[in-house]
């Protein structure tokens, strides 16, 4: 049985986080103005 | 330039944001008629004047996808990035020393044939890399890359007409704005080049089936398939199908109801496209993740079939029913965000992961056939039935059936789809390798 001695990887959940952060703010301020002028339809 | 080999425990779940860096940027050329009336006042420019930068990158991202696939298969998601990013950032920059200095051949040039390149190379770019990362979920995982090339311009959009405001509407206004989105752009794609990597192994950890299961076919031999042209075909019908609506959503809504008791306001129309555009968007990470599990074929199947009946409806109905009208409308619209989101998961379901990004960046031909062809139907036959002395619903009409001709046809196609005959298949590496294990053994 072999046995591994090579240290455990590094956690990448705070980047993996950092990520979505990095893509996923801008792409809701971009969908909370297309709500905005969604409501249009029903409104104007 | 080596393509960049994860580290142990490298997450896949990097992958996605890291492409979506690259399309959410990219995405910015559908929101180019913002800059168009500052323009048009700024440096006197015609309409048609200040299409061109837009009608530039549109064709360079075509021919840039086309002719550059094969270098971005060899070189890797990273190298291909840092050129979409350069060439997009690079593309802003040239246009704001052309808005400076009142020169607009400078922003035709930089954004259109510069920037252009940027938009064809960065497309592409972490295309092959997501179908190696997820094998098990390809569709999901192209997806959500090609729906942030959707979700761009509704940033963009947004964001540069309150630059405008800040800066003013003048050259020197336009100028800054240019300057702040190449700047700003460039900052962002950062994450994409830094963050993307290829899987070190064949199969990523609990991904399923190997990546290089099935058959292999290289970029050359592919385009030698009827395979390919068969897709290539209904690409383009379902994209034409789409701009069909999507060229003239806001004074079709307007007609179809104009003689109506309840007619459709300018601002209601704006807001009937933005609806259309939530619709173009979650149909691309909606329609392509349910490809994983009913299908490549099956959901081509409702894109064009169901696709049609709504055509057929709009037609027959639409002016009866606004909701029937708007209904049919945005899921004509997810179909059209959906074809283009899981025809990358096709072709690896047909040609394999080998050159996927390469087969991929010469189908989008067909989306560059298919945005000349859709506004020209709709277009040319509104006029020539509005000369006609026609109106309301009635100019469309024609236009509408043609959609539904073209879409039976794109069904068809998609029905003469098999599997690619064995003569084209490139022995694939594990094989190879096995071979060459194989013999010294039994030497």
């Amino acid at each position: 049985m072999s046995h591994d001695s090579s240290p455990s990887p590094p956690d990448r959940r705070p980047l993996i986080a950092f990520a979505w952060l990095w893509v996923g703010a801008p792409l809701a301020y971009g969908l909370y103005e297309l709500v905005l002028k969604a409501k249009q339809l029903f409104t104007g | 330039m080596s393509p960049p080999v994860a580290p142990p425990g490298w997450s896949r779940w990097l992958v996605p944001p890291a492409a979506l860096s690259v399309h959410l940027s990219i995405g910015q050329a559908y929101a180019w008629s913002v800059f168009k009336p500052p323009l048009e006042s700024a440096l006197g420019l015609s309409g048609t004047q200040s299409a061109l930068p837009f009608q530039l990158a549109i064709v360079m991202l075509g021919l840039s996808a086309a002719f550059g696939g094969t270098l971005v298969e060899r070189n890797g998601p990273r190298w291909a990035m840092t050129v979409a990013l350069v060439c997009f950032s690079t593309g802003f920059l040239i246009s704001a020393l052309g808005a400076a200095t009142e020169q607009y051949w400078l922003i035709v040039l930089g954004y259109g044939f510069v920037g252009g390149i940027g938009l064809g190379i960065g497309y592409i770019s972490p295309v092959s890399t997501l179908i190696k990362w997820f094998p098990d979920r390809p569709g999901m995982a192209t997806g959500i890359a090609i729906m942030g090339f959707g979700g761009g311009a509704l940033i963009a959009s947004p964001w540069s007409a309150q630059m405008l405001e800040s800066f003013g509407a003048d050259h020197s206004g336009i100028a800054l704005a240019f300057l702040v989105h190449g700047l700003a752009y460039a900052v962002f794609m950062l994450l994409g080049v830094l963050l993307v990597r290829v899987p070190r192994t064949e199969r990523p950890a609990d991904s399923g089936p190997s990546v290089l299961a099935g058959p292999q076919v290289s970029a050359r031999s592919a385009v030698r398939t009827p395979q390919f042209w068969c897709l290539w075909v209904v690409l383009c019908m379902n994209v034409t199908a789409g701009i069909g609506i999507l060229e003239k959503a806001a004074p079709m809504i307007t007609d179809f109801f104009a003689d109506t008791s309840t007619p459709v306001s300018a601002t209601a129309a704006a807001g009937f496209v933005a609806l259309l555009s939530a619709a173009n968007m979650a149909g691309r990470i909606g329609w392509s993740s349910t490809s994983d599990l009913i299908g490549r074929k099956n959901i081509y199947r409702v894109y064009l079939g169901v696709g049609a009946l709504m055509y057929a409806l709009i037609t027959l109905f639409g002016d009866s029913s606004k909701p029937l009208f708007i209904l049919c409308a945005l899921v004509i619209l997810s179909f059209y965000g959906g074809g283009f989101a899981t025809v990358p998961a096709y072709l690896k379901d047909l040609f394999g992961t080998y050159q996927v990004g390469a087969i991929h960046g010469r189908l989008l031909t067909a989306w560059s056939t298919a945005g000349v062809l859709g506004p020209l139907i709709v277009n040319w036959i509104a006029d020539r039935q509005e000369e006609a002395g026609k109106h309301g619903s009635s100019l469309y009409g024609l236009s509408f059936g043609i959609m539904i001709g073209l879409l039976v046809v794109g069904f068809v196609a998609n029905e003469l789809v098999r599997p690619v005959n064995a003569r084209h298949h490139v022995p694939a590496p594990r094989e190879a390798a096995d071979v060459a294990r194989q013999q010294p053994e039994s030497a």
